[in-house]
This record gives structure tokens, sequence and C-alpha cells, in this order.
């Protein structure tokens, strides 16, 4: 009986959003009188930072301080449509509905400063601090606040613009069932280092090293911040995390936190993060979705590490320390 | 049944409500007080989400009888920062991007508030026990732990 060490690795490809039946998401744009943003959408932020990161799409679309962008997201049932904020879909697809949402406020923008400066609107440009300037003679500009302003009280337009982006349905070729069912991958590899006590099954991770390939990263502390959690909640369902234990029977499912477990602030692997941009094609900014992708790799890298370990195919999670003693004993028997 | 008169302080203002017999502190400042910012997770004591501070002492509101709070001081998050400008603490994990959806900060940080008001200079073994009690699902523990340490270093600096 003795505490083993084991090392595995794994590699993952993930596709941004999914393809059941075509995956829309829109997005609306306009200007307040003052000549702030406000982008309204139905894409939910719970915690990952999508408000942020559609301020960020549109203000570098019209060409405006991020701070100047107000996202409401407040209400599916009045909002524009969204499928959701789930598959790691949201940075990419409302993104792009932003994107092109931004791109026809800003038209309107330019043709109001345009008859504002008695120029083409296509000689104008900004300076992302809120001016629109004459390219090439950038002393004669207009702040956006006054292009706003003459919009609402003068000219009679409307600063806004409407945002669609739809991945749409693939339907399997009839004969060799291949199909399209995304059109952006990210990617991931983990190597992780684990001991395997092989009296009690008890697994430690010692180090999680993962390389992460998520397009362009247009937030990179928010990316990092999604990565570092994801890398531990990846370790939290290889090892911890289920609702029924001896599914499909339902006995001992964990009713509360005592009983469901994750690793707590004490069982931290040591983990390191490395991002690699590769920005996407079709990608807002080149973006791609690493949101749930960030909590894969780790399960099979465990699983093989645990192999390396100890000898035994663990192929149901978590890898609990009954399910590693089981299969050492079957191991032993054979 | 009668209703139970309870008197306390709450982030240096005197608060007096009548509450239902079996009233947790946490219902009391959320529902009657209006200080959400002690959140209710598990509402039996397992998350920390509703952590609060009694008497210089980290308590869980959710567990915690408000009719047994009579003539105590209690510090809320909410509480924290004095005339707009952010708690040591909070503009730590602010700035080490420490809260995600942000369920869990404000019990991180009432936490974190009672270890460094004992022990000023903890040692990431020390701040790892003091949030050992709460339970986050999105950041992966490492940045709140980091926040905890910078906020004891930039605390430090200024006593200095």
């Amino acid at each position: 009986m003795a505490i083993r060490r084991g090392r595995g690795v794994a590699a993952i490809n993930y596709p941004t959003g999914m393809n059941l039946g075509g995956d829309p998401t829109q997005a609306l744009v306009h200007s307040t009188p003052t000549g702030n943003f406000m982008v309204t959408l139905s894409s939910v932020d719970l915690g990952q930072g999508m408000k942020q990161i559609m301020a960020q799409i549109c203000a570098e679309t019209i060409g405006v301080p991020t701070d100047r962008v107000v996202v409401d997201t407040a209400d599916t049932d009045t909002g524009p449509h969204c499928m959701g904020t789930f598959a790691s879909r949201g940075t990419h697809r409302a993104g792009n509905a932003v994107i092109q949402a931004a791109r026809e406020a800003r038209q309107v923008m330019l043709e109001v400063a345009a008859e504002e400066l008695e120029v083409n609107a296509s000689d104008l440009e900004t300076d992302g601090q809120g001016n629109i300037l004459v390219k090439g003679a950038p002393q004669k500009s207009i702040s956006i606040f006054d292009v706003a302003l003459s919009a609402h009280f003068k000219r009679g337009r409307s600063i806004s613009g409407r945002g669609m982006f739809l991945i749409p349905r693939s339907y399997p070729e009839k004969e060799t069932g291949a199909m399209k069912p995304s059109t952006c991958y990210a990617h991931a590899c983990t190597v992780a280092e684990v001991e395997v006590d092989d009296e009690t099954g008890e697994v430690t991770v010692l180090t999680v090293k993962n390389v992460f390939e998520i397009g362009r990263a247009l937030n990179p502390k928010m990316v990092e911040q999604q990565l570092v959690g994801g890398s531990w909640m990846g370790i939290s369902h290889a090892l911890y995390e289920t609702t029924e234990p001896y599914y499909p029977n339902r006995d001992h499912g964990g009713t509360d936190f005592n009983q469901y477990l994750m690793p707590g602030p004490g069982d931290l692997a040591e983990t390191e993060i490395i991002v690699l941009e590769r920005p996407s094609a079709d990608g807002p900014y080149g973006a791609k979705g690493p949101g749930e992708m960030c909590a894969n790799p780790q399960i099979p890298a465990v699983a093989n590490a645990v192999f390396d370990a100890v000898g035994v195919r663990i192929d149901t999670l978590p890898i609990t320390p009954e399910r590693i003693l089981r299969a050492l004993k079957a191991q032993a028997a054979n | 049944m009668a209703k139970v008169p309870v008197q306390f302080t709450l982030n240096g203002s005197e608060k007096a409500e009548f509450v239902d017999s079996g009233t947790t502190l946490l219902h009391a400042l959320r529902d009657k007080i209006g200080d959400t910012s002690p959140k209710g997770g598990c509402h039996q004591g397992t998350c920390g989400a509703c952590s609060v501070i009694i008497d210089g002492e980290l308590r869980l509101s959710c567990l915690t009888l408000a009719e047994t709070c009579n003539g105590v001081a209690i510090t809320t998050t909410a509480g924290l920062s004095e005339a707009g400008v952010l708690h040591p603490l909070q503009r730590a994990f602010l700035e080490a991007f420490a809260t995600q959806c942000g369920f869990c900060t404000p019990g991180m940080i009432m936490a974190a508030k009672v270890l460094l008001d004992h022990t000023p200079n903890p040692s990431r073994d020390e701040v790892v026990e003091a949030l050992s009690g709460n339970i986050c699902r999105c950041t992966g523990y490492e940045p709140i732990i980091q926040a905890v340490l910078t906020a004891a270093r930039s605390n430090s600096q200024n006593a200095a």
C-alpha cells in the first residue's frame, strides 16, 4: 500500500454555441440625447462578464470610450430575442449582433455629424474619446455629445441600429451524416499531476497546467478569471461533484453543501494558465467562446493521471475513492 | 403570537424592529431593515454567504435568531465603505478580480475582515483557514486568497 503518483494529459476541441435548428441572437443600440449609448439585449450576465464585454464591443464599433455605453439585459420578455447565455455562445453570438447594431448606429451618427460639419459622412472618423473628426483635418471636429443633441432636437434622427446574428441550421448529409455543428472552435490542453493513495482511494491533485486557445481575449483579465475558476471547477467535476452518486439509483444524493462536495480553498491544486490567441474568422473582433470549455480538459486529464498512477480506468464521474478501490479490487482479482 | 422588539446597532446606526419570534437575523436584516448585503445561500449554515460580524465575531446570520441580538453591534459588507471610499478589502477584491457572480463576495469579505482585524499580517494558510467556511462557485478561490493577502499588505503599509 502506497501513495502513487501519476500524470495525465488531455486535449479538447470545443464548439462555440450550438446548432439545434439555428442559433440566433439580436441586439438593439441607441444613443441617449447626450451621446451615451444603450445596448439592449436579452442575453443574461450571470457573472461571466457579458455586460462588460458587450460594452467594450459596442464602444469599439461606435468609437466611444467604454464608459459611455450602458448595457441593459433586464428583461427577456421585452428585449430583442436571444437564445440564451449557455454553450459558451454569449460573447460570440451577442457580440456579433452588437457589432451589426452599433455599425448601423455609427452610420447615422456620422450622417448627422456630416450635416453639422457640412462635409461627407465618408470623410469622418472617430477619435475613440467621444469626438468626430474630419479625416486629415482634425481641427474640424464635433463632439458626439453635440451630435446626439442635434439628432434629437434639431435633425429629428434616431441614432440607433439593429443587429442580428444567426448561425443557420446545418442539416446532416444523408449519405455520410456529416454536418457543421459549429462554425467556431476553441481548444484546450491540460496536464494534471495527481497522487493516489491505493489504500484509501483518495486522489490529491498536485498541479494542473492548462493551455487555452480562445480566439482573441477581448478582456484579458476577465478571461484569466474565467479560466482560473474553470480549472478549479473541472477538478471539482472530476473528483467531487455529483447529485446522484449511484445513478440511476437515487439514493445517497447530496441534499446540501455538507454532502454535495466541492474542493474548498484548502484543496487547491497548483494551477497554471496559459492563453493562446488565434482570432476566429467569424467571432466579434476574433473572439471565441472560452466559457464552459475551461472546465472540460481537467476531467480526462485527471482520469488519465489516475490510470498512470494506479493502472485503473475510471469511466464514471466523479472519480471517488470508492470507485478507485472497487476498480483496484477488480484489477487484483483478474 | 406577539412580536418581539429588537434593538441593535447596524454599521454604526441604531436600529429597532419588531420581529416574529424565531425570525433569523438574515431575514431581519434583508427583509425588515433593507440591508441586502448578507446573502441567503443555503439557510442552514454551510455556505457562509450570510456571514456578518457581531461584536467583532464572525457569525452566520441565517443561524442567528434576531431576538438574541439585543444590544449588539453588527457590521455588514454594506457598512464597510466610508463616504464612497471603498474599504481596502473591497478594493482588493475589485482589483484582484476576486468576484464573478458576486453572491459569495459579502460573506467572503466579512470572513476576511474578522481575520485581518485579529491577524493583520496573515499567512496564506491562515487566509485559507479563515475562508474555509465560505463556498464560492465561480472563482476557484485563488483570486480571493490573493485579494485578502493584498488587502493585508496595503493595511500594513498604511500603518507603517
